[in-house]
């Protein structure tokens, strides 16, 4: 039990994740890709009067399916499968105890990314707009990680190698340059 | 005597046909948090090249996927309905620069892409909600502006 608790190494969980693309289209001949999830949820919940938004959505709730079991399956791992030693670099965690923030052993940033944070300015920016982004630039650019990086370049796709490499240079970007400002706040 | 089932496909045959990926998903959902994607502080070291772990994690389950595309192809492998695998083709529009870029701004600031905003809530970090909620919004956002967008 030990060993599934501790820290697995990128070789081990990397493959897995990899085999999600087989298994999805084994399984029922599904493209792994989890933004069209945020897609399907306007169009079951508040499709408006938007083409977008105007298709048979139960067709492709599998990927909603899919996405209730993600929280499923993390609820699960998290609290019994992980010692939640997550160790990341110390030069990053120093950098970061400057604007405040110390504890790595959640997913998020506890001491910003919280309830109370939410009515404030680099809380707010981080949780709605950070959110906001993402959701607006992976319908825009038709995919994120697993649409794109993981299963388009799977399939030897070259516009996924663009997509990936515009949102790999984005997050670059803003992490080097904006997070830290965004901390500073 | 044969049993006859008078039932019209609706909520259970739904549900039923989709619970295989509820299962898949809860594989995938272990497997984010034991791969440590869902971490911000892995996202952030990412970005700044100050660990290897994630471009392992990514690379291998790409060439992972990779190998097993071939496999598929070159012995037709069939789902288990039956049918022939095909994944559709790709079609470049310039909404892959501009959404890209966009997104990564998005996943370096909230250290999150959309499966593992699913996964960061059910971690525990329930304020996440908020994030994806935002998340629907902006989908919603390209929705409505769809037409006036350069593509």
């Amino acid at each position: 039990m030990d060993i599934i608790r501790q820290h697995w190494p990128w070789w081990v969980s990397g493959p897995l994740i990899g085999l999600t693309v087989p298994a999805l289209l084994i399984l029922g001949n599904k493209a792994f890709g989890l933004s069209s999830s945020l897609r399907h949820i306007c169009a079951a919940c508040f499709p408006g009067d938007i083409e977008f938004f105007k298709y048979n959505w139960k067709k492709e709730a599998w990927n909603l399916f899919f996405a209730i079991g993600i929280l499923i399956g993390a609820f699960f791992a998290w609290n019994f499968l992980s010692d939640h030693n997550i160790v990341i670099n110390n030069k990053l965690m120093n950098e970061l105890s400057t604007y405040g923030i110390f504890d790595n052993k959640q997913v998020v940033p506890k001491e910003i990314i919280n309830w109370n944070g939410l009515f404030t300015l680099k809380g707010f920016i981080m949780i709605v707009i950070g959110g906001f982004l993402v959701g607006f630039g992976t319908r825009y650019g038709e995919g994120c990680t697993s649409g794109h990086a993981i299963t388009g370049l799977s399939n030897l796709q070259w516009p996924s190698l663009v997509a990936t490499c515009s949102f790999m240079a984005g997050g670059f970007f803003v992490a080097n340059i904006i997070v830290p400002l965004i901390l500073k706040l | 005597m044969e049993i006859v089932s008078d039932r019209k496909p609706g909520a259970g045959s739904f549900i039923y046909a989709n619970l295989k990926f509820l299962l898949a998903g809860i594989v995938f959902g272990i497997l984010l948090i034991k791969g440590e994607v869902i971490s911000w502080f892995r996202i952030q070291e990412m970005f700044r090249l100050q660990s290897f772990h994630m471009y392992g994690v990514i690379g291998s389950a790409i060439l992972t996927g990779m190998i097993s595309l071939q496999i598929i192809k070159k012995f037709r492998v069939k789902s288990i309905n039956k049918e022939i695998i095909a994944l559709k083709p790709k079609k470049f529009q310039k909404g892959y620069i501009y959404g890209g870029l966009l997104f990564g701004f998005g996943w370096a600031i909230t250290g999150a892409c959309p499966g593992p905003l699913f996964a960061q809530i059910g971690s525990g970090a329930t304020v996440v909600i908020i994030t994806l909620l935002s998340a629907v919004a902006g989908t919603w956002v390209y929705g409505y502006f769809r037409e006036r967008l350069p593509h």
